[in-house]
C-alpha cells in the first residue's frame, strides 16, 4: 500500500457520499509489513486436553480454539464469532473458564484444557449435561458446549466466594441465587434463547 | 397420499408417544459436542483445505482493479477465487443478490474473492493482502426518505393488499378513531453458528456439507447458480446452529467453497466470519407502519387498517407487516397494503414469522392505544372484537381459533386483575411497574412432505427424510411419529435427517416444519402397514401396531420377523384447506419494571397461552415458544441494524454491537398450551409454534413499558434515550 491509496480512502471517508471518489479497501496493518512470502512462525507447545497430553507444533498465530478444532478434531468447543463476543468456544483452563478464541495456543504451555467433551459422553452424562437434557436447556445446541462449560464453572466460581456484579453480600456465604448465576452466564449468548430452561438445569445441579 | 378431510385416525385416540413430554433423542450428542454440524466435519473426506471470504468495501459500484499479487505469493496459499478473474456466478428463485457477482458490487460485503490456503491463519493473512480499488456508485439507504415513492409489494409472502367494503368512509364516520405510525428497525438473525460449507468434487459431482434449513431449495438453488445439473448435487446438513430464516436459502459459503473447492482441486472449507454475516447475507427489512382503527362508542371496531412501507435490494418484496391484520379483529370496512421501495442495503429476506413478527409490534400496540382511548380493558377490547369467521374473507371459516380462551386463561394465570390501568401509578422501590398483553395470530401453513421409513430386522426402524433440525426438535417429534405408527418405543427408532439423498421433505421454514414433516412420516407409516398387511394377508383397516407387534386376523406376529421391509410415503395438501383460515393463536403476557431515576427497562415476567393443534412434544415446543419470546424481548428492547445513511451499509456487524438478549435479560418464562387439536391441519391433528411465540410477546413489553411508565415509544427499539426526557418527575 503507498500513502496515496490511504489518502484518497481517508478522504472517500470524509466525502460522506459523494460518491465519485475511488476508494480503496486497504488493510491498515500492511503498512510497513514484512514480505508477504515470510513463513510464519512456528513454535512447540505441549498442552493437556481432557487429561491427554499432545505436543504440538503451531503457527503462532492459531487459537486455542482452532488448536482444539481443526488440529486434535476436538470440535465439540464451537466457533460463533472468533472474537470474545458470544462465549460458544468457553472451556476450562486450569479450572477457569476462558474464551478459546481469544487465546493463542502458545500461550498455554503446559496448561490443562477441558472441553465439553471431556465433562461427559453421550454415555456417562455429567450432571450439568443430563441437567440440560432433562430441561430441554438447548435448541440448536450450537452455543451448548459453552453454556455447559460455563455453568459448570459458573457453580465453582459460587461455591469459592467469587463475587460477582450482583453479589449483594460480600462477607457473607455466596447463593447459587437465579439472578446470580444469571450474572454470571451473561457471556454466553443463546440465540435460541434457551436461558429460562438453563437457568432451571443449573439450579437442579446447584441444589444437587 | 393426499390428505383432504378432516383427520379421524384411530392412533390419535389415545397415543402413547405423540403428545408426551420427551427428551431430545439428539439431546446426549448436542450436550457432549459430539453432534457434527458443518465445519467440523473432518471424517467425511480427506484433505481438506481452508477458504476464507472477502467482502466488498463498497455498497454500490464496481471493481476497477484487484491486486492479488502478494496474496498468491503468501505462504501456504493454493488457490485464489477473485471477482475480476470469474465470471459472475448464476442466480436462483431463491437468491436476490448476487451471491458472487463478478466486478458489479450491488451491496456492502458481497463476496468478492476467496482464498484457499493449507491453514486457516494463511488463508485469513493472505485474504488481508489482496487490494482492491472501486468505482462507487450513490446508492439508495434510507427508507424514510424513499417509502413516499414506493408501489405495492410485488411476490411477497402474504396480500400486497386487500380492501373490504370501505374503510375510508366508515373510518372517516367512526366515533371514535386512532391514527398512528409505527417504525420497526432492520434486525439480524445472529444465529449461533456461522454459516459454514465443506465442499468437495468428485468429477462433475458436487457434495456440499453445509448448514441449510432447505435440503431441496439448496439443491436446486447451487443447481442454478453453479449451471450444474441438480441430480450432480449432493447437500448434507444434519445438525443446524440455527437459522431462524437466515438458512433458507444458500449463501455465499456454499457458493465460494464449491468456487473454490474447484480451484484448488481439493475440498475446501469455509466459515463466514461473524463481522461479514451482517451485511453479506440476509436481515429483516424496517418497516415504517401506519394502523388506523375506527370504532362506535361501545368499542366495536367499524373500520381497521394497516399499511406498512418497507425496502429490498429488488423494489420488489419487502417485509409485510400486515400479514396478520387480515386475520385478527372483526370490523367490515378494512384494508391492508404493503408498499415496497428500492433500497441499495444488503438483501432483506425471511426472518423468524416473516411479516407478522414487525407487524404485531404495529398492530397490538395500536390496539392497546384504542383500549385506552374507549377505556376499556385492552383483553376486554380484543374479546368484544373477536371475528366469527375470517374479518377480510367473511366466507372463510376457523378451523379451530380459541384466541379467547388464551387471553382470558392468560389473564388469570398472570394476575392480570391487579393490572392498575392509571399508567405509573405501580411502584417497587426505584422501579416503575406495569403490565402488558398482546394478541398473537400466526398462521399455520403446511406444505408436501416425503419420508421412508425402514424395519431393521431387529425389531426397530429407521426412518430417513431431507427434513432439517435447526433446533425445532425434529428428531425427536419424527421419532415419536414412527414410534406411535409402528407401536414401538421410541429407542426403538432412529432418524436421520438432513441429506438430499433422502425423500424430500417440507424442510424446517415458516413454521411448517413439524406439521408438515411429521405428517409426511405418518403417510410414509400408512404405506408401511399396507405393505406388512399384504404380507401376512391381513385387512389394513383393522391391523394393529402394539409393543413391537403386528396384530389382525386372529396372528400376532414380532415386527423383527418381517425381515427389513421399507416404505416411502408422501404427504399432500388437497384444496380443501383454502376453505379455512387455519391458524395459531396466542395471549401474551409481560411484566416490566422501569428504573425511574434512568429509565432502564428490565422484563420482569412473561407469560405465553398458546393455541396451537396438537402439540407432539410439549418439552421441545415450549423451548421454541420460550426461545422465540427471547428474540420477541431483543426485537422491542435492543435489536437494531443502525444504517449508515452515507456508505450503505448496516454499521453494527458483530455481536457486540449487534444486541441480542442475554441470560440477565431473561427471566422465568411460562408457556401452556390449550388442548386443541385441530383435524384441519394435519393427519396428526398439529401445528407450528416456532413463530408463534415471536408474535405478540414484542407489543406486550411494549404495552407493559407503556402502562409502567406513560410513555408510548412508537419507533422500536424502546431504548432509555427515547424515554429518559419524559419519565415521571421524581
Ligand atoms: S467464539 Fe469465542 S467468544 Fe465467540
Ligand atoms: S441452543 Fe441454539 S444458540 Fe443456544
Amino acid at each position: 500500500m503507498d500513502d496515496r491509496d490511504l489518502a484518497v480512502s481517508r478522504r472517500g471517508v470524509l466525502a460522506a457520499g459523494a460518491a465519485s471518489v475511488a476508494v480503496s479497501q486497504v488493510p491498515l496493518s500492511r503498512a510497513g509489513a514484512a514480505d508477504s512470502t515470510a513463513k510464519p512462525a512456528q513454535q512447540a507447545v505441549r498442552l493437556s486436553v481432557n487429561g491427554k497430553a499432545h505436543d504440538l507444533t503451531l503457527d503462532t498465530r492459531t487459537t486455542l480454539l482452532d488448536t482444539l478444532r481443526e488440529h486434535l478434531q476436538l470440535t465439540g468447543t464451537k466457533k460463533g464469532c472468533d472474537h470474545g463476543q458470544c462465549g460458544a468456544c468457553t472451556v476450562l483452563v486450569n479450572g477457569q473458564r476462558i474464551n478459546s478464541c481469544l487465546s493463542l495456543a502458545v500461550m498455554h504451555q503446559g496448561d490443562e484444557v477441558t472441553t465439553v467433551e471431556g465433562l461427559g459422553t453421550p454415555d456417562k452424562l455429567h450432571p450439568m449435561q443430563h441437567a440440560f437434557v432433562e430441561h430441554d436447556a438447548y435448541q440448536c445446541g450450537y452455543c451448548t458446549p459453552g453454556q455447559i462449560c460455563s455453568a459448570v464453572a459458573v457453580l465453582d466460581e459460587i461455591r469459592k466466594g467469587v463475587p460477582s456484579h450482583v453479589t449483594s453480600d460480600l462477607t457473607g456465604t455466596m447463593q447459587p441465587t437465579n439472578i446470580e448465576m444469571r450474572e454470571r452466564m451473561s457471556g454466553n449468548i443463546c440465540r435460541c434463547g434457551a436461558y429460562s430452561n438453563i437457568a432451571e438445569a443449573m439450579a437442579q445441579v446447584a441444589e444437587g | 397420499m393426499e390428505f383432504n378431510g378432516p383427520s379421524q385416525d384411530a392412533i390419535l385416540t389415545d397415543p402413547k408417544v405423540i403428545g408426551k413430554s420427551t427428551r431430545r433423542i439428539d439431546g446426549p450428542l448436542k450436550t457432549t459436542g459430539t453432534a457434527p454440524y458443518a465445519y467440523e466435519r473432518h471424517d467425511v473426506v480427506p484433505n481438506q483445505a481452508y477458504g476464507y471470504v472477502l467482502g466488498a468495501g463498497i455498497a454500490k459500484g464496481r471493481i476497477t482493479a484487484m491486486n492479488l499479487e502478494d496474496a498468491r505469493k503468501a505462504p501456504g496459499v493454493i488457490a485464489i477465487v477473485a471477482a475480476t478473474e470469474h465470471e459472475p456466478v448464476g442466480s436462483s428463485d431463491f437468491n436476490h443478490a448476487p451471491l458472487f457477482g463478478g466486478r458489479k458490487i450491488a451491496h456492502y460485503h458481497q463476496a468478492i474473492a476467496c482464498v484457499v490456503a493449507e491453514t486457516f491463519e494463511e488463508a485469513r493473512a493472505a485474504a488481508a493482502m489482496i487490494r482492491t480499488s472501486y468505482e462507487p456508485e450513490d446508492g439508495t439507504y434510507d427508507l424514510a426518505k424513499v417509502a413516499p415513492s414506493a408501489e405495492l409489494e410485488k411476490g411477497g409472502w402474504g396480500d400486497a393488499r386487500s380492501d373490504r367494503g370501505d374503510f375510508e368512509a366508515t373510518f372517516g364516520a367512526a366515533a371514535e378513531k386512532l391514527d398512528q405510525h409505527y417504525t420497526t428497525p432492520d434486525e439480524s438473525h445472529a444465529m449461533m453458528e456461522p454459516m459454514a460449507t465443506i465442499a468437495a468434487w468428485d468429477g462433475d459431482r458436487l457434495t456440499v456439507w453445509t448448514s441449510n434449513q432447505m435440503i431441496n431449495w439448496g439443491k436446486e438453488s447451487l443447481a442454478s447458480i453453479l449451471s450444474i445439473p441438480e441430480d450432480k448435487i449432493r447437500v448434507d446438513s444434519p445438525y443446524i446452529g440455527g437459522g431462524f430464516g437466515g438458512k433458507l436459502f444458500v449463501r455465499a459459503d456454499a457458493v465460494m467453497a464449491a468456487l473454490a473447492a474447484k480451484a484448488a482441486k481439493r475440498p475446501v472449507k469455509v466459515m463466514l466470519q461473524r463481522p461479514l454475516i451482517f451485511n453479506n447475507t440476509t436481515h429483516r427489512p424496517a418497516t415504517i407502519q401506519r394502523v388506523r382503527i375506527g370504532t362506535d362508542k361501545q368499542g366495536r371496531i367499524q373500520a381497521i387498517a394497516h399499511e406498512c412501507w418497507s425496502g429490498n435490494i429488488t423494489g420488489q418484496d419487502g417485509e409485510n407487516a400486515t400479514a396478520q391484520t387480515n386475520h385478527m379483529y372483526a370490523g367490515d370496512d378494512r384494508m391492508t397494503a404493503s408498499y415496497v421501495t428500492q433500497l441499495d442495503l444488503p438483501e432483506g429476506n425471511a426472518m423468524r414469522a416473516p411479516g407478522e413478527a414487525p407487524g404485531h409490534m404495529g398492530l397490538e400496540v395500536a390496539i392497546d392505544e384504542m383500549a385506552e382511548k374507549l377505556g376499556m380493558d385492552p383483553i376486554e377490547f380484543r374479546i368484544l372484537n373477536e371475528p366469527k369467521t375470517m374479518p377480510a374473507h367473511p366466507d372463510r371459516k376457523f378451523s379451530e381459533r380459541h384466541l379467547v380462551r388464551c387471553l382470558r386463561e392468560g389473564g388469570e394465570r398472570f394476575g392480570w386483575s391487579k393490572r392498575q390501568a392509571k399508567p405509573a401509578s405501580v411502584s417497587d422501590g426505584r422501579w416503575l411497574v406495569g403490565m402488558g398483553v398482546s394478541a398473537g395470530f400466526r398462521g399455520a401453513p403446511t406444505t408436501k412432505s416425503a419420508a421412508r421409513v425402514a424395519l431393521d430386522g431387529n425389531g426397530g426402524a429407521k426412518v430417513t427424510t431431507d427434513m432439517t433440525d435447526i433446533g425445532t426438535g425434529s428428531y425427536t417429534i419424527i421419532a415419536q411419529t414412527a414410534a406411535e405408527c409402528l407401536g414401538l418405543p421410541l429407542e426403538k427408532v432412529s432418524v436421520v435427517l438432513g441429506d438430499s439423498a433422502f425423500p424430500v421433505s417440507s424442510g424446517s421454514g415458516g413454521q411448517w416444519g413439524a406439521a408438515s414433516s411429521t405428517a409426511g412420516v405418518y403417510a410414509a407409516c400408512i404405506e408401511l402397514h399396507r405393505s406388512i398387511a399384504q404380507k401376512l394377508g391381513i385387512d389394513p383397516q383393522t391391523i394393529r401396531f402394539e409393543d413391537g407387534r403386528v396384530i389382525g386376523a386372529g396372528k400376532t406376529v414380532p415386527l423383527s420377523d418381517l425381515g427389513q421391509l421399507a416404505a416411502t410415503g408422501e404427504i399432500d395438501f388437497g384444496d380443501y384447506k383454502k376453505g379455512y383460515d387455519i391458524g395459531t393463536y396466542a395471549g401474551h403476557f409481560c411484566e416490566v419494571g422501569v428504573d425511574r431515576y434512568t429509565g432502564e427497562i428490565r422484563i420482569r415476567r412473561m407469560l405465553a397461552v398458546c393455541d396451537a393443534g396438537r402439540i407432539l412434544n410439549p418439552l421441545s415446543a415450549r423451548s421454541q415458544v420460550i426461545g422465540a419470546m427471547t428474540m420477541a424481548a431483543g426485537a422491542t428492547l435492543m435489536e437494531e441494524l443502525a444504517v449508515d445513511k452515507r456508505f450503505g451499509y448496516f454499521v453494527n456487524h458483530d455481536l457486540a454491537s449487534y444486541e441480542v438478549p442475554v441470560h440477565a435479560d431473561i427471566p422465568h418464562q411460562e408457556v401452556v398450551f390449550l388442548d386443541t387439536p385441530d383435524p384441519y391441519s394435519t393427519p396428526l391433528q398439529a401445528k407450528g409454534v416456532g413463530e408463534l411465540g415471536i408474535c405478540g410477546p414484542t407489543a406486550a413489553i411494549a404495552n407493559a413499558v407503556y402502562n409502567a411508565t406513560g410513555i408510548r415509544v412508537r419507533e422500536y427499539p424502546i431504548t432509555l434515550d427515547k424515554m429518559i426526557d419524559q419519565l415521571p418527575q421524581v
